[in-house]
């Protein structure tokens, strides 16, 4: 099982930034890697247990499932239930946290699985810093007040 | 009803550090000012779970508090109030504390619930959230600042308004080599915005000895202590001052010199942390020559596949770092160099053709292999290469002087350049990274390319800070290769 945990600071609330990535459906609206996304069955993106069917840049199709959402806790989970990554057992949560003093929060990104030995490393970069990273980075970047 | 308060806050020191002070459950009266006294009761170990501290606060107040759970893994200690002086009712606190994986810092969450006598909810929520968590926020972050935590306990804690004696090179005639005079000196304390480290190694770069003949005066007002660029750790750090605490490990690189000295005090915004991989006469060696490449590749040269540079000096600090990078990056790249055996060391760092000339006569072999010319020249040779260069120069081609090692360019004449319809440029790396970020973000690319290979450490040459003339004079013998650094 490999476990990956990326975490940064965005400097806008937690309320701020979940509006913009609560949407099951909405990872091509801020997350540079993601070309389009549709929700399956016609079902509303906040379901749990609705399934998301989208596409990244380099043509990869995606097809994750929502676990969990919690509008109290900030936290997305979801699985994977097919892609061409090689990953099994894919798990991952999102998760953000207020930083009281200041209108900031904290992010983290973690997901667990399984895949093919031998390939642990190059898909924890892609994961971790390709998707995790590159999509803190876009938010840091949307919501930075320089 | 049960009272809930909840305060975060982000740390600038990564998460073992601050770990190391808030498992300590004993460890309060060192840096929370509202604590007088601790102790553990009974002389248990502070990890014991199920230990009790007692604690006399400043303001004469008294708390018993029983250690509930300590876990390492997650970074979180829980306690409750056993008894107290002041009214908080079945007090369970939380302390966790999280990585920010993206710049080595500290996200520290600490919330609680109690109960408390009716009528005053709202004044002990306020206490316990701005006299205790926000203030010990503030406590903690002072106590690193000073690096408290790195002492030995009961030692005093370092003068950070005192001068530190220090050895360092100064110039007090413009010169030759022999200008250079080691001398004991002093590292004024960190004002405002600053930081003081003591430093391993200094980088040596042909900048310093254009200042050191006078060629820049502005960049060496007499006396002065040449020197751009070093690395080491810091020893304190003054007000203002984010993201860097004492023992932190450290590269600079900034135009205001002072750089060959083993204490050395710089603005905070000319540091980046170094990472462990990256030894400190490494990054004395690679940071400006690194940036200065990568300035160059990405920003000024636009490098493409396919692209054909023409790299001067190709043996040189600079040179090797941008044949490897150019070529890694799909460019041909052809060099130029003065001796066999600096043709070889270009070669294995990704040269394609090395032109051995002495004396500057190279834009014919440089034609021959590139068909007709060069896309991009860098060049540190100066006057006496001019008109080669030029003649080097493919149409529509980019001439970047970087250096003058034969003497000043002539003035040139933009008519000149219309004939090959050519841009010349003049670069200084130090535009390149005027803010920290800019800074942090070349040198994260730099260390990036040399973790992954792309980059190969360049070979040092080490001199004593103290014979830091005879490093000149080697430099200027252009029989070294690779880079150059002082050792302090």
């Amino acid at each position: 099982m490999i476990r990956l945990y990326v975490s940064s600071i965005i400097d806008a609330s937690a309320d701020t930034v979940w509006a913009r990535i609560r949407d099951f459906n909405g990872l091509p609206q801020w997350h540079p890697a993601i070309a389009d996304s549709r929700i399956e069955n016609q079902e509303p993106a906040d379901r749990v247990g609705c399934v998301r069917h989208f596409h990244t840049r380099d043509g990869g199709m995606i097809r994750e499932r929502l676990l969990a959402l919690s509008d109290y806790d900030y936290t997305c989970t979801y699985e994977i239930l097919e892609s061409p990554m090689g990953v099994e057992n894919y798990v991952a949560t999102l998760k953000l946290t207020p930083v009281t003093d200041g209108d900031r929060c904290f992010a983290e990104w973690s997901a667990e699985f399984d895949c093919a030995e031998g390939r642990e490393r190059e898909l924890s970069d892609l994961i971790g810093q390709g998707v995790f990273q590159g999509g803190f980075d876009a938010l840091k970047r949307a919501f930075s007040r320089r | 009803m049960l009272q809930k308060v909840v305060r975060s806050t982000v740390i600038d020191a990564p998460i073992e550090r601050v770990w190391a002070v808030l498992r300590d459950f004993n460890s309060h009266d060192q840096w929370h000012a509202v604590v007088d006294k601790s102790r553990i009761e009974g002389g248990a170990a502070p990890t014991q779970v199920g230990c009790v501290r007692s604690f006399t606060l400043k303001d004469g107040a008294f708390i018993r508090e029983q250690l509930l759970t300590l876990d390492d893994r997650e970074h979180r200690s829980t306690y409750c109030i056993v008894e107290a002086t002041v009214p908080l009712q079945r007090y369970v606190a939380t302390v966790t504390l999280k990585p920010v994986t993206d710049g080595r810092r500290t996200f520290w969450h600490w919330e609680s619930t109690f109960a408390t006598p009716p009528g005053q909810e709202r004044e002990l929520r306020e206490m316990v959230a701005r006299d205790v968590y926000e203030a010990g926020f503030e406590n903690l972050r002072r106590h690193l600042r000073l690096g408290a935590d790195l002492r030995a306990p009961g030692t005093a804690p370092m003068p950070t308004a005192l001068p530190v004696p220090c050895r360092r090179v100064v110039v007090r005639a413009y010169g030759g080599p022999q200008a250079l005079q080691p001398e004991a000196g002093e590292a004024r304390p960190p004002g405002p915005g600053e930081l003081r480290l003591r430093q391993r190694a200094a980088g040596v770069n042909f900048i310093d000895v254009y200042v050191r003949r006078g060629w820049i005066p502005a960049m060496l007002p007499l006396p002065g202590t040449p020197g751009v660029e070093g690395a080491g750790t810091v020893l304190d750090v003054g007000e203002g001052v984010t993201g860097f605490l004492p023992g932190d490990r450290v590269a600079w690189m900034g135009p205001e010199g002072g750089g060959y000295a083993s204490v050395h005090t710089i603005s905070a915004e000319r540091a980046v942390r170094l990472p462990a991989a990256v030894e400190d006469e490494t990054a004395a060696a690679l940071l400006l020559k690194g940036v200065t490449a990568d300035y160059l590749l990405r920003d000024l040269g636009r490098v493409q596949p396919g692209a054909r540079w023409l790299v001067h000096a190709a043996a040189g600090g600079v040179g090797l770092l941008l044949c490897a990078w150019a070529r890694r990056l799909g460019a041909r790249v052809v060099g130029t160099v003065s001796t066999e055996d600096k043709a070889r060391l270009a070669r294995a760092h990704g040269c394609e053709q090395v032109i051995v000339t002495p004396d500057y006569r190279f834009a014919a072999a440089v034609r021959r292999h590139f068909g007709d010319g060069a896309d991009v020249i860098v060049d540190g040779l100066g006057d006496a290469a001019s008109a080669e260069n030029f003649e080097a120069l493919a149409p529509c081609g980019h001439w970047i002087s970087l250096g003058q090692a034969s003497g000043p360019l002539q003035p040139l004449d933009p008519n000149l350049l219309v004939s090959k319809s050519a841009t010349f440029s003049r670069p200084v790396a130090f535009a390149y990274v005027a803010t920290q970020d800019r800074l942090a973000e070349r040198a994260r690319r730099v260390w990036e390319a040399l973790a992954d290979g792309t980059l190969k450490p360049p070979p040092i040459e080490r001199h004593a800070l103290d014979v830091a003339a005879q490093a000149h004079e080697r430099l200027e013998s252009r029989r070294t290769a690779g880079a150059l650094v002082l050792v302090a």
